[in-house]
């Protein structure tokens, strides 16, 4: 399959499963200019050795795991590659994970896909969750580890139904991921992204929604914390070709120490046909020291004269010094008053986890980050 | 409560030949005022006569620079200390424009304010107590206490919330920077009973800035100061505000130029 060639949205250029039809990136392209391809470890070039990322999964009884091979027609029929290393993941990727939840079930309970880097050495994964209609799940990713990974993540959410994900960026201090989250949304359906990305020396995740029906409703949230040398890239794009459906996202990170980068596209396409759209996209940065950078960028393509709303906003600033003012001059000490305003910064995104243990697991590490 | 508790903690805040300057601007040119407890004092003053800036800078607020003098709390200056610090000393103040502090719950606020000021966490059940008895006094909703700081509060919740720290917090010295601004008559009187609580405690003093004679109706104080030019420029007792509303302050104002 070559270039798709219809005058798609200037936002969204390419796809293809092609490797060669996405040239290796030199940094100079709109989609690759702030990402550090030196640290890549050659993920984009093809020249990163072969290594390994064990995929591990604690499925809810309703849910049905698969390991599949290259060949299985599921795969890729929801997303098609939209860049050099998403297509490179899927040019080699040996074994994939697909999960199923059938028609009308409700899984009991989270399905945890735990995936551990071990250590030197690419490797390149391919994930496809997919609910049936009116099915119900919550899916936990938890990227673990030392790797250098590519992957593709399809969600396929079927008419009426409503998938929870979470996935969790915990790398070890020297991982490399590069990943693409794309999900389809039939039919009034309900996904709900949630993206916490603290570890990991470069984390470049694309997290994507189209829509295959009127109705559907895509929430995405996503928190991150970037520490000194670290470089955490979210690439937003929601695109809107049917009418009725609604999406809003919310991202929200802070940064500390030298060198600390943040990257934050939010792109979202209101397409003629897409008339009802309701769409929202936010981004936030704190940053909490100097030599940290974040670079916040939306942006909205409406082709349709008929939206029921559409808004971005963005900021990047420090801590507000009239709140820790405020705080202190109620005898809040300097260092509780910063951590509490911190905590109140990701307090609302927080409170969206609706797993206690993963919720307490990540307030955990944010307040790890603060005492650093 | 005997006469003895009383005495006991009797506090005296000095501010002794006071200069502040904001980005390179000369604000104050030298306030002298002392105020004990059990004593009120009214600072009274135009727009733009310095009169916030005199409570920011005890406070300690970055934006304004102390170029001389001092501000002594029973003895301790206050300049030398951290924001914080001075709260802990003793010292509060009520803002005039208290801040939105987004996610940070005013229970949780409330609690870790309490805990700073008297250096061990309160007990839980007393602690919900005191509040509940503090929000009630105030006519304040008790689904209050889960909102976000400031958070889409009206004119008079946030006063009213920064009336309840006074309370809670029981601070030596407390200076309120326009707490009758924007307050209807209602919010007034509710505030002001709040003032004179605190006040009948006979622990602490007040300094009470305001630009309008209304709230001395409620709150009587028993010295008068006119604030003009960065200064004070007349002392007296309750009557000179009479004599302000009457006459307002274009008589100060010509004057301080």
């Amino acid at each position: 399959m070559g270039l798709e060639t219809k005058p798609l949205s200037t936002l969204h250029e390419k796809a293809s499963y092609n490797v060669e039809d996405f040239p290796v990136p030199t940094g100079r392209e709109e989609e690759w200019r702030f990402t550090p391809l030196s640290r890549l470890k050659g993920l984009h070039n093809g020249a990163a050795a072969a290594g390994g990322v064990l995929v591990h999964v604690d499925a809810a009884p309703e849910v049905t795991v698969e390991t599949v091979g290259r060949d299985d027609q599921r795969l890729g029929k929801a997303y098609v590659p939209a860049d050099r290393v998403s297509a490179q993941a899927f040019a080699v990727f040996e074994k994939a994970t697909v999960l199923t939840v059938a028609r009308e079930a409700v899984a009991s309970k989270p399905t945890v896909i735990t995936l551990t880097g071990s250590g030197a050495g690419a490797a390149y994964g391919h994930i496809l969750v997919k609910l049936e209609p009116m099915a119900e799940a919550v899916f936990v990713l938890d990227h673990q580890g030392s790797a250098v990974y590519a992957d593709n993540v399809e969600f396929v959410v079927g008419e009426g139904a409503t998938l929870k994900v979470i996935s969790l960026q915990d790398w070890a201090d020297d991982a490399v991921h590069v990943s693409h989250h794309h999900a389809l949304l039939g039919k009034d359906a309900t996904f709900r992204s949630f993206v916490v990305t603290l570890g990991g020396d470069l984390v470049r995740l694309s997290p994507s929604v189209s829509y295959s029906g009127p109705g559907g409703d895509a929430d995405l949230t996503g928190l991150y914390f970037v520490d000194a040398g670290q470089h955490m890239e979210h690439r937003l794009l929601v695109d809107h070709s049917q009418p009725n459906c609604k999406s809003n996202v919310v991202y929200k990170g802070a940064l500390q120490g030298e060198d600390a980068h943040a990257v934050w596209i939010g792109d979202v396409i209101i397409r003629v046909e897409a008339e009802g759209t309701d769409t929202y996209e936010l981004n936030r940065n704190l940053l909490l020291t100097d030599g940290a950078r974040a670079d916040s960028v939306p942006n909205l393509e409406i082709l349709t004269g008929e939206v029921a709303g559409a808004g971005h906003a963005s900021a990047s600033g420090r801590l507000d010094d009239e709140h820790i003012f405020y705080l202190q001059a109620r005898g809040i000490p300097f260092d509780d008053a910063r951590r509490l305003v911190i905590r109140g910064f990701f307090a609302q995104l927080l409170e969206k986890i609706e797993l206690p243990e993963l919720r307490e697991r990540v307030l955990g590490k944010v307040e790890a980050e603060l005492e650093k | 409560m005997s006469d003895s508790s009383r005495v006991r903690s009797g506090s005296t805040l000095e501010i002794r030949d006071l200069h502040v300057a904001v980005e390179d601007k000369e604000i104050l040119r030298g306030v002298n005022l002392t105020v004990r407890s059990g004593e009120t004092h009214a600072i009274m003053g135009p727009n733009g006569s310095g009169k916030s800036t005199l409570a920011y800078a005890i406070a300690g607020h970055p934006k304004y620079t102390v170029t001389g003098g001092q501000v002594l709390l029973d003895g301790v200056d206050l300049l030398e200390l951290s924001v914080d610090e001075r709260a802990r000393a003793g010292l509060f103040l009520a803002m005039q424009y208290p801040v939105e502090v987004p996610g940070v719950s005013v229970s949780n606020f409330l609690r870790s304010a309490v805990t700073s000021v008297r250096g061990e966490a309160p007990k839980l059940r007393e602690f919900a107590k005191d509040l509940k008895a503090g929000m009630d006094a105030l006519s304040i909703d008790a689904a209050f206490a889960q909102r976000n700081l400031n958070e889409g509060f009206s004119g008079g919740e946030k006063k009213r919330h920064e009336i309840l720290q006074l309370e809670l917090l029981k601070p030596k010295i407390a200076v309120l920077d326009e707490t009758d601004s924007g307050l209807d008559v209602d919010a007034l009187r509710v505030v002001s009973e709040g003032i004179n609580r605190f006040r009948d405690s006979g622990e602490t003093g007040v300094l009470l800035i305001t630009h309008y004679t209304r709230i001395l109706r409620y709150v009587k104080p028993d010295f008068v100061h006119v604030f003009a030019g960065g200064r004070i420029v007349e002392q007296g007792g309750p009557e000179l505000a009479d004599k302000l509303e009457a006459e307002g302050y274009e008589a100060y104002t010509k004057a301080s130029v």
